[in-house]
């Protein structure tokens, strides 16, 4: 039953070998007071039934098969090529486990350096590691570094308040138990004017591109600033956006990070995502998580290896700069095969695709009586808008009509109440974009 | 394998440095059995510059091999005067002149007094023979 | 001794076995098919553009092959025997991974209104009252993405709990020598100190020195994390009696929950007196390794714990009115919450399996996993025993060790074994760990491997112990049958080489 393959002659022999009985006889050591006890789970099910269980599960949830999306605030609904999702079953690569044996894990250690070039790519970087867990994580382990980097002699972190709600939150998770001074959310979402804040006791200054409003900030002489006060410049970037727009690391980011979730991994109710993190190559020795690096075999064959092993927790124990173990391997994988497909010339045309859908869908509900587009910067695929309603009231209208509306940001930003955050993508053809602005105008 | 060297005009760490005293200067490394133990060295850094004042048992330095690291501290106070620059990028001098052209830093001598707490040769042998 | 070895001048270098994606690269090539722009094009940001992008250009089919070719330079569970300990690489049935590819579940987006993600949050809040049956605890929380943050979470969850009290003088996590190292590292990032405790000669945490901390230090000790069946693959035979001591001191009680593949319906980590554990869902609920991720780590607590869970976690809103509905489930922050451990909430498609999972073994089903993946690693032990070194003489739980030092062949290390292992088709077991057992092998071949696996690997076992003897050369410079030969990994960390030329800003298209 189960995946369990043993026959009863089979559990017989293997238990006459040990010289045991029972399987019992083998958990002496458990306090026999507590051993065995029963457990209230339900019923063991046949493959059918729990396919059938589950597709009603999944049926029941309104899903962006089924209807319009327009909602992204940090996870995007975007066109997968079929291929990435046939490769990534492969059971090679998908039941293998992390590759501490180069000799027998070549076909991973590749496609992880290959994943490592494309976002030094993206980002104009010139290391990346194999990947953090999310795009939330990679910021939060971004803080580590800049501490690090500032030998402990600096311990303030300023974050722009146009930074994802959820990463400034993990960012305050990761570091409770630390000595370290969050700074800068309350502050306007300019990228300009956080820049006021830097002193001497400041680690890091990080900022999102484009921002949580889909703003792309302007960061042409941000980093300059920031490294004029001793501080690490860390940008938190769409890796899509970076198919048109200027790396981060051209205009003088030392660390980029974020999430690759929108460049090849589907949107999976918020996970598995895959947080990215690059940087230059001075930091390369701070950063946590694992990175493959280019070698060679006995033969002088070409091959690859995990390297700088020893910042890793199992090596240095309580020494270790992170605890992080696991990548998001396969995410991380499925990222490589997306990019490869997409390739220099598709990444790009994707890229564009958003930005003029968004621009048409925006130019198209500023017209609508009582709507209000924020063009305070250019956008890319995002965009924020004042409502005459309640973005709640106008969800349930919009889901009535086979349409998943935009993100309330009032409930992160008390100050943006009636305020939606739309974003668009390649995957809304121009008809459900006219109907979204139908419904919006609508609404009374 | 070649049997491992303990000169005998050293004094030695428990935690596997070496101190060469000449004057009120003193000489820091790793022993042989560290530098075979931690297997062929790749990056060293140091955690001290000249100039900087060190207390006995602070950290100046960390050695990497492909897996595994350590911490190098200095088993004497005083003052830091060197630290080994040619060992960039040529980390195995560490590994194959330990006490020689792989030594780590200079400092000079603010307190001597920690330098009888160190075993001589033949004590750090037995120490680490039975190890 | 050295691992670098320089080649012979007069041999050829040999070629790549599969040359990378950007040496396949063509200028103005194009692997995927994309929807035209139906829409007005607006003008673009002139300013804001880059110029470049080094990205490959390939075809679809070229991508396909590379990939595919890549592939098959791994080995895989679904390729052979995969024995590595501490690692639980069971099968990963092939049902998880269309219920996770469900559009339903694939394609909902993570911020989605609570009325319309009611069958997600439905499986989310059952599979934390399974989760929460099986170890035995109150309440879980699915959010933490693997088990390092998993652990992380435990330990702010003690921290918190401590500062709640009023208690600030805990500054101190028991850990033993066994454990692993992402045990010492999450108790620094969460700002606590280490003290090691040792072990003694049976594998069990050494009492007298637990007793002793305790005593001397017994107010600045906040908790302690140990791992269950150790690391070696023991029962702790007085594990109530360190959970005592440590209460008595004032600590909480971190359960390592990665060997829970031993321990289902086996024990309930929260009956014995755990006040925390974590799940690896990606070990004992058989979602897969993925070549290094993605995790999941879910958390389990005590009453006492639970206000301060990570969030968000998955609640009951409002009842059903009627016996057949279902009620309405929602996101809630638990009201002490340690806070948010990555963006949305969690890492949901490994949910979706770990779900189907315990509902393919139900009730009756769940407990032969553990005895089975138990009576597997007893029966290889047993049958290793006169041939290889087992340090500790009692039963193993789902895993054990074996020192891999073989009388007439002292040039032998574990590493070589591990080598020659590949020759014959099977990954090697964990090397190394435990750091308490001098060349460990750590060896778990779980309960979905047929005792002709295991037979053969004890064959094989044998087999390079005579090898060993015999000739070892044979093993020094193994494998001789896996895609590539020995790494020069000093190389790799002197020269690092860490993306392709051709990726980086300024070189040549």
């Amino acid at each position: 039953m189960g995946y369990i393959p043993h026959t009863d002659v089979e559990r017989r022999q293997m238990l006459a070998a040990i010289g045991v009985t029972t399987i019992e006889d083998l958990f002496e050591a458990v306090p026999a007071t507590h051993r065995f006890p029963r457990l209230k789970l339900p019923a063991p099910l046949s493959e059918v039934e729990v396919a059938r269980e589950m597709l009603a599960l999944a049926e029941s949830n309104e899903h962006a098969q089924d209807f319009a999306l327009f909602r992204g605030a940090g996870a995007y609904h975007h066109f997968i090529p079929s291929a990435v999702n046939h490769l990534l079953l492969r059971g090679e690569f998908y039941t293998a486990y992390t590759p501490y044996q180069p000799e027998f894990s070549q076909g991973t250690l590749q496609a992880t350096f290959e994943y490592q070039s494309m976002m030094c790519a993206l980002t104009g970087m010139d290391a990346a590691n194999a990947s953090h867990y999310d795009g939330a994580t990679s910021l939060a382990e971004a803080v580590t570094v800049a501490l690090q980097v500032t030998k402990g002699k600096r311990n303030k972190i300023i974050l722009s308040p146009g930074i994802h709600p959820h990463y400034r939150e993990v960012v305050r998770t990761y570091h409770q138990g630390r000595d370290v001074q969050i700074v800068g959310d309350d502050a306007p979402a300019q990228a300009a004017a956080l820049a006021d804040l830097l002193d001497d006791k400041t680690a890091m200054l990080a900022v999102q591109y484009p921002n949580f409003f889909g703003q792309i900030e302007d960061l042409a002489g941000l980093a300059e600033k920031v490294h004029r006060a001793g501080a690490v410049l860390v940008v938190v970037a769409n890796p899509l956006a970076l198919g048109m727009l200027k790396s981060p690391g051209s205009l003088g980011a030392d660390i980029v990070v974020g999430d690759a979730q929108p460049v090849g991994v589907p949107l999976s109710f918020g996970g598995p995502y895959v947080g990215f993190f690059a940087c230059k190559q001075e930091f390369v020795r701070k950063i946590a998580g694992r990175i493959v690096g280019e070698s060679v075999d006995t033969d002088g064959r070409r091959a690859y290896v995990m390297t700088l092993r020893p910042r890793e927790q199992d090596i240095k124990r309580e020494k270790a700069s992170s605890n992080i173990c696991t990548n998001q391997g396969l995410m991380a994988l499925g990222v490589s095969m997306y990019l490869a497909l997409m390739g220099k010339t598709g990444l790009r045309q994707v890229a564009e695709l958003n930005y003029h859908k968004a621009h048409y869908a925006a130019d198209r509900i500023a017209a609508l009586p009582g709507y209000q587009v924020n063009r305070e910067r250019p956008f890319f695929n995002e965009f924020l808008v004042r409502c005459p309603q309640p973005v709640a009231t106008l969800n349930q209208a919009l889901v009535a009509e086979g349409i998943i509306g935009g993100y309330d940001v009032g409930q992160d930003y008390p100050h943006l109440a009636q305020h939606m955050l739309l974003c668009v993508t390649e995957m809304n053809p121009k008809e459900e974009i006219d109907v979204l602005v139908d419904v919006l105008g609508k609404v009374k | 394998m070649a049997a491992l060297n303990y000169p005998s005009d050293l004094k030695y760490a428990k935690s596997d440095e070496w101190v060469r005293v000449e004057g009120d200067i003193a000489t820091l490394g790793i022993s042989d059995y560290a530098q075979d133990a931690l297997n062929d060295l790749t990056y060293v850094e140091y955690a001290v510059e000249p100039g900087a004042k060190v207390a006995a048992g602070d950290a100046v330095a960390e050695v990497e091999s492909v897996k595994a690291s350590s911490e190098i501290y200095s088993p004497i106070a005083g003052e830091i005067l060197a630290v080994n620059e040619a060992l960039k990028g040529e980390e195995d001098t560490i590994n194959a002149d330990p006490y020689g052209k792989g030594w780590l830093v200079k400092l000079r001598l603010s307190d001597a007094s920690g330098l009888a707490e160190l075993m001589d040769a033949a004590a750090y042998q037995t120490y680490c023979e039975s190890r | 001794m050295t691992l670098r070895m320089t080649m012979p001048e007069q041999v050829a270098t040999p070629e790549p076995l599969e040359p990378l994606i950007y040496e396949l690269s063509v200028p103005g090539r194009v692997g995927v098919n994309l929807p035209v722009c139906d829409v007005p094009a607006a003008p673009l940001p002139a300013d804001l553009l880059r110029d470049d992008l080094k990205l490959p250009e390939v075809s679809e089919l070229q991508v396909v092959r590379h990939y595919l070719k890549l592939s098959q330079l791994n080995h895989a569970i679904d390729k052979g025997f995969y024995p590595l300990g501490s690692c639980t690489m069971k099968y990963n049935p092939k049902l998880n991974e269309d219920m996770a590819r469900l559009p339903g579940f694939a394609a909902l987006h993570p911020l989605h209104d609570t009325e319309g993600a009611q069958g997600a949050l439905a499986l989310m809040y059952e599979l934390q009252r399974w989760l929460g049956e099986i170890s035995g605890f109150e309440a879980v929380s699915l959010a933490p993405a693997a088990g390092a943050q998993g652990e992380f979470a435990g330990i702010l969850m003690i921290r918190r709990y401590h500062l709640d009290r009023g208690d600030t003088q805990r500054t101190k996590i028991l850990v033993p020598n066994s454990a692993h190292g992402t045990n010492p590292a999450t108790v620094t990032m969460a700002g606590f100190e280490v003290v090691e405790l040792p072990s003694d000669e049976r594998g069990d945490v050494d009492m007298n020195a637990l007793k002793q901390v305790c005593r001397e230090q017994g107010s600045s000790i906040a908790g302690m994390m140990i791992t269950v069946p150790s690391t070696l693959g023991l029962f702790e035979e007085h594990i109530l009696d360190v959970i005592e001591t440590v209460h008595n001191a004032g600590g909480l009680m971190y359960m390592d929950g990665a060997n829970m593949n031993a321990l289902m319906g086996i024990v309930k980590p929260g009956e014995l007196g755990f006040d925390v554990m974590h799940y690896n869902l990606h070990k004992t609920f058989s979602t897969p390794h993925g070549g290094g991720g993605p995790g999941s780590g879910p958390v389990g607590v005590n009453a006492k714990l639970k206000p301060f869970l990570p969030g968000p976690v998955v609640d009951i809103l409002e009842e059903a009115s009627e016996p057949d509905e279902s009620p309405l489930y929602g996101f809630v922050m638990p009201s002490k919450s340690i806070g948010r451990l990555k963006a949305f909430q969690g890492n949901f498609g490994m949910h979706v399996r770990a779900y189907a999972y315990i509902r393919i073994y139900g009730d009756s089903g769940i407990r032969d996993v553990s005895r089975h993946a138990v009576l597997n690693a007893n029966y290889v032990r047993a049958r290793l025993m006169d041939t290889y070194k087992i340090p500790y003489p009692r039963y193993c739980g789902h895993e054990f060790v074996i020192e891999a030092r073989l009388d007439g062949a002292e040039s032998i290390h574990a590493l070589d074994i591990s080598k020659r292992l590949m020759d014959y088709g099977i990954h090697p077991p964990t090397n190394y760990f435990p750091l308490i057992v001098p060349e460990a092998l750590l060896i778990e071949p779980t309960e979905t491997e047929t005792k002709e696996t295991l037979d053969e690997f004890i064959d094989v076992m044998k087999k390079i112990a005579v090898e060993a003897r015999q000739t070892p050369e044979l093993l020094h410079t193994a494998p001789h049958h896996a895609p590539v030969k020995r790494l020069d990994e000093v190389r790799a960390a002197k020269q690092l080489v860490l993306c392709c030329a051709p990726a980086l800003p300024g070189a040549a298209d």
